[in-house]
């Protein structure tokens, strides 16, 4: 069984595309190898900068011969058909065999087909492969027709046994495939030829290039942790660098370099971004401090002074990176420390979304709003309008304007540099938590009137101007948005009247400015998006539900509640549903009542009246029909008040007790009594289960 | 002084004419080698030797102002049509907005970018390029070159293309770009671009953290002279011009006329009645399109361009340089021939 070894060698290819590249390039070639018969025991993908490898080991030397036997028309069949199969089969009609059958004669196709050898398809699989490679970007170059990420130079492909390795013959767009490749681009740059994956492995590890990624990666992190150690330093921890970095090398050399003094002072965070964005560094730290002290650089060939001219570069190119860093942070500082107030005026200029306003419009109806929250989230109106009246300010400033992943933490610096209140700093940098599902909530309650503040905001503006997310798109991430709302007030078990919220703010607003300023919002107009709103708010608030196990339906049963607006009572509806759901009571129950429901809902319908009147003790006459009615009575006594209390377990188990009577009640009784009268009682007694059910939350929703 | 290591003047970059300088009087860097360049001048003298050396057409700067080498029109233009070509120049490049009264140590409103343009990129357009280093004395046992991905798109000129900055030792020393799509044509064939920043390039070469401070002709010389001696001035002057001195109205008025002027040459007949002659006059069309976009560049600095309208100016330079690049494919440089039409 041979061995197929393919490396693709290039210019060179995106860090971001390699490892995604080498995993198509496997599944591309080892799906249509499968497909043309030809199995495999085992394959395996590398990548480098420069190069892209497939090893398939215990290949079939040939596809297996096939036979297949196809049955066609009657022999006495117009021509029509016997065309039609003949075209079907590729077969002329001398070569069909007449066959008797059943009804007759009847054409038959006997359509052998030969294995074929290994390297014949291999050939066809890779040209289609790299002829249709899924690039996320691909190019041309030169006068060539093909396309690659970068100027594609060799095609390795050999097959390999026993006997020796043999080229797959192959050439696409004038490159040939061979047995060659070439080493690292500066230590080791002659072609050499190879002949198994091993010999290919081994000689490229002489030739300076380490073919595994995850290797690299390894190398590099244990390196790089290993020198910072032997200083008491310790490298901060990024997976993503690590793995950019991994792929712009294929002989990591790890170099640590020393930050100079005067930029120690900065921020460790703008440190730490202007070296990974700029020079992909790594942060090398203090432990006990956190202070960032160090760099290190992943560099791609070793030099006879052991990296200090790459060093020595390295530093000089960071220095007037943080000399630019540095004159940011100075001049950002003297804005801030003079109130901030040219940051504020520059919002006004800043177009947030052209049907939406500029910034400075966002912030006047986000501090309008946070204010309008704070007491419901606990907080000083006074500071909640403060906070979201500069959290945006940084926005302005030169920093943020240079690294935009610094908004919100400049925003803190700057206005603590200020000298505004702890809490108005803080929330200038928690109010856009959280930003994904494992971003932390915040809890100060400024921060949290201000988060929600600008997530309402940003969702009611865009609900207004009608650019809600649809299927896969949310170029605005309300998705997030709403989430986000969501998460900020049950992490923080907060009541708040969304709805209210929705109205208070500036959806009217927004919607004069739509119209061109007529005066009045045709008030259903703007109820129906407050509503439609809500409606994608319970969409989101089911998803987070389900991933934390609490059931659709059971949801859905809550949602059909008054007040369905205030999500933490919601989700403790919800919650106590779900528990009782889960006790043999509570699922009896609910048997129960849809049966007493189903029951009046059809006797509603056929007699077209509702039976609503109270029904009369007198008129029972079992005692089984006796007890439902006096517990129907201790369940309206006990969930009233519960629920009034927002207390949902006692509600909920008062309504579990109804599970016995109700049961007994069916098993003795005949509901559609011949009695009129008695009918009629009956089914207001079944009424007033509906009523005393339904008060906890709507249990027709509940699904089995 | 180490005189062994200049016994042996070897020139692999073509037999230039450094290979026969010594230093005048022997002070020099203890860690120089005889290969590295002494001044700004020698720097750019190098590297048009060495593209000379690989063929290209050595031209001149284009006598116009532009953002980027990548205007002159032996790049934009040339990477239409099918005909070959290969040319490298020196480009002067102005970009008001960057302008620091020359304090900034890297910062000018008027800098120097190294351009080459080669159509159909050569296979061993890298290899070619990495001469280029070599030759301008940065030693690969050194120092460390990288390739990182870096696309480039300039939505003035409807151009894309991909490729890489080329970093040295941490820092950005060129742009390598694979033309894809210039004016709004799919290039056919392939143009290989290479830009290198050279005072960037020079300083670190030449160990200098201010841009002022670098040597501009050699410091031995007689009358040595650097780059603040040479430009120091004319940073603070264009600076206070770009900034707040520049007559936005009648900025705005060249913009507009420039615009009407470009339309107008296109809108002209290829046919001269004068001569009978086809001529397609797409190069004044293109000068035109240049200024519209200074001009674009200048009204930017003075700060009267909201971030709406910035969208709406670069749509309409736009619009000229794909006309312009419509008619030069219409033209014999362009590849149009009698017989095609």
């Amino acid at each position: 069984m041979p061995d197929l070894l393919i490396e693709l060698f290039s210019e060179e290819i995106p860090a971001r595309m390699q490892v995604k590249a080498a995993d198509d390039l496997k599944r591309l070639v080892t799906d249509g190898l499968v497909e043309a018969g030809l199995t495999y025991a085992s394959a395996g993908a590398f990548s480098t900068p420069r190069r892209l490898c497939l090893t398939v080991e215990g290949l079939l030397a040939a596809s297996p011969a096939t036979r297949e036997e196809r049955k066609g028309p009657r022999t006495d069949a117009p021509e029509k058909a016997l065309e039609g199969f003949l075209r079907s089969t590729g077969l002329t009609k001398d070569q069909l065999e007449a066959r008797d059958d059943k009804k007759g004669q009847v054409w038959f196709a006997v359509i052998a087909r030969e294995g074929r050898p290994a390297a014949e398809i291999v050939a066809e699989v890779l040209d289609a492969t790299i002829r249709n490679f899924p690039w996320p970007k691909s190019m041309r170059w030169g006068s060539g027709a093909l396309r690659w990420v970068r100027p594609l130079h060799r095609i390795l492909c050999i097959l390999s046994d026993e006997a020796g390795a043999e080229v797959v013959p192959l050439e696409i767009d004038g490159i040939a495939a061979g047995d060659k490749t070439e080493g690292h681009r500066f230590m080791a740059a002659k072609p050499f030829s190879v002949t198994s994956f091993e010999d290919y492995s081994a000689k490229l590890k002489r030739a300076h290039v380490m073919l595994d990624a995850s290797e690299r990666a390894d190398a590099i992190w244990s390196d790089a942790t290993n020198q910072a150690f032997a200083q008491g330093l310790e490298v901060v921890e990024d997976r993503g660098l690590l793995a950019e970095v991994a792929g712009l090398v294929e002989w990591p050399v790890v170099l640590m370099g020393d930050i100079d003094e005067t930029f120690l002072e900065l921020p460790p965070e703008v440190l730490k971004t202007s070296m990974k964005e700029h020079q992909k560094f790594f942060s090398v730290k203090k432990p006990k401090t956190g202070r960032i002290e160090k760099f290190v650089t992943v560099a791609n060939v070793e030099t006879p002074d052991n990296g200090a001219t790459i060093l020595a570069g390295n530093q000089k190119v960071l220095f007037a990176r943080l000399s630019d860093a540095k004159f940011f942070w100075e001049n950002d500082l003297r804005v801030a420390k003079g109130g901030m107030q040219p940051w504020l005026d520059a919002l006004e200029n800043v177009t947030f979304h052209a049907k939406l306003g500029s910034q400075g419009e966002r912030v006047q109806r986000i501090a309008a709003l946070a204010r309008e929250l704070a007491p419901v989230v606990g907080a000083d109106p006074d500071l909640a309008e403060q906070a979201a009246r500069v959290g945006k300010a940084d926005l302005s400033s030169e920093m943020v304007y240079e690294f935009p992943e610094l908004q919100g933490l400049m925003g803190r610096y700057y206005s603590e540099a200020a000298g505004l209140p702890t809490e108005v700093a803080a929330a200038c940098e928690e109010h856009y938590s959280p930003l994904g599902p494992s971003d932390d909530v915040p809890t100060a309650p400024v921060s949290v009137a201000v988060a929600l503040a600008d997530k309402i905001d940003t969702l009611t503006g865009f609900w207004a101007i009608d650019e809600k997310p649809t299927g896969s798109k949310d170029p605005y991430a309300l998705r997030r948005a709403a989430l986000g709302v969501i998460r900020l007030v049950l992490d923080n078990k907060l009541r708040v009247n969304l709805l209210e919220a929705f109205d208070h703010h500036g959806m009217a607003s927004v919607m004069l400015k739509m119209a061109g300023a007529i005066e009045d919002i045709p008030d259903d107009a703007s109820k129906a998006l407050d509503v439609d709103l809500l409606a994608f708010f319970h969409d989101r608030l089911k998803v987070f539900l389900r991933d934390k196990g609490v059931r659709h339906d059971v949801i859905d049963a809550c949602i059909a509640m008054p007040c369905n607006d205030d999500l933490t009572l919601l989700v403790k509806r919800a919650e106590a549903l779900q528990e009782v759901l889960q006790t043999e009571d509570g699922e009896n129950l609910i048997q129960g009542f849809k049966r007493a429901n189903n029951i009046l809902s059809q006797a509603e319908e056929a007699d077209g009246v509702s039976y609503e009147l109270d029904p009369n003790p007198k008129f029972a006459e079992n005692d089984a029909e006796r007890a439902l009615f006096s517990a129907l009575d201790d369940a309206a006594g006990a969930i009233s008040p519960a629920i009034e209390a927002e207390d949902f377990a006692a509600a909920m188990a008062a309504m579990a007790k109804l599970r016995g009577p109700i049961d007994a009640f069916f098993e003795e009784t005949k509901v559609n009594s011949d009695n009129d009268i008695i009918r009629r009682n009956r089914m207001c007694l079944l009424h007033k289960i509906r009523v005393i059910c339904g008060g906890v939350a709507d249990l027709t929703k509940l699904e089995g | 002084m180490h005189p062994e290591k200049r016994s042996a003047p070897v020139d692999p970059y073509g037999g230039l004419a450094y290979g026969g300088r010594e230093p005048t009087n022997g002070v020099r860097d203890m860690a120089d080698t005889p290969d590295t360049p002494r001044s700004f001048q020698e720097i750019i003298l190098r590297l048009q030797n060495y593209w000379a050396a690989q063929g290209c057409a050595v031209m001149q700067p284009y006598d116009m102002e532009v953002g980027a080498g990548t205007f002159h029109p032996a790049t934009t233009l040339r990477s239409l049509g099918p005909n070959a070509w290969a040319a490298a120049y020196v480009q002067p490049s102005r970009r008001p907005t960057d302008g620091r009264y020359g304090e900034n140590p890297n910062r000018l409103q008027h800098y120097y970018q190294y351009q080459v343009l080669i159509k159909p990129s050569p296979p061993d357009l890298q290899e070619l390029y990495l001469g280029s280093l070599r030759a301008i004395g940065i030693d690969f046992s050194h120092h460390d070159i990288r390739f990182v991905e870096d696309d480039w798109e300039s939505p003035t000129l409807g151009a894309w293309g991909l490729g890489w900055e080329v970093w040295c030792d941490g820092m950005e020393v060129s742009q390598f770009t694979y033309f894809q799509q210039v004016g709004g044509h799919d290039c056919k064939p392939i143009s290989g671009e290479l830009t290198y920043g050279l005072e960037r390039l020079a300083m670190y070469i030449l160990g200098v953290d201010h841009v002022m401070d670098m040597p501009f002709n050699d410091p031995q010389a007689p009358i040595a002279l650097s780059y603040g001696d040479v430009f120091r001035q004319t940073e603070q002057e264009y600076s206070r011009w770009n900034f707040d001195i520049a007559d936005t109205d009648s900025l705005l008025q060249h913009f507009k006329d420039a615009e009407a002027e470009c339309a107008r040459i296109l809108e002209a007949p290829y046919e001269d009645p004068k001569t009978g002659k086809r001529i397609v006059m797409v190069h004044p069309a293109y000068d035109q399109a240049i200024k519209a976009s200074h001009l674009f560049n200048l009204l930017d600095a003075r700060g009267v361009i909201s971030v709406t309208e910035r969208q709406a100016y670069i749509g309409r330079v736009r619009a000229l340089t794909k006309a312009c690049a419509d008619a030069f494919v219409q033209s014999e440089a362009g590849g149009w021939t009698p017989d095609a039409a």
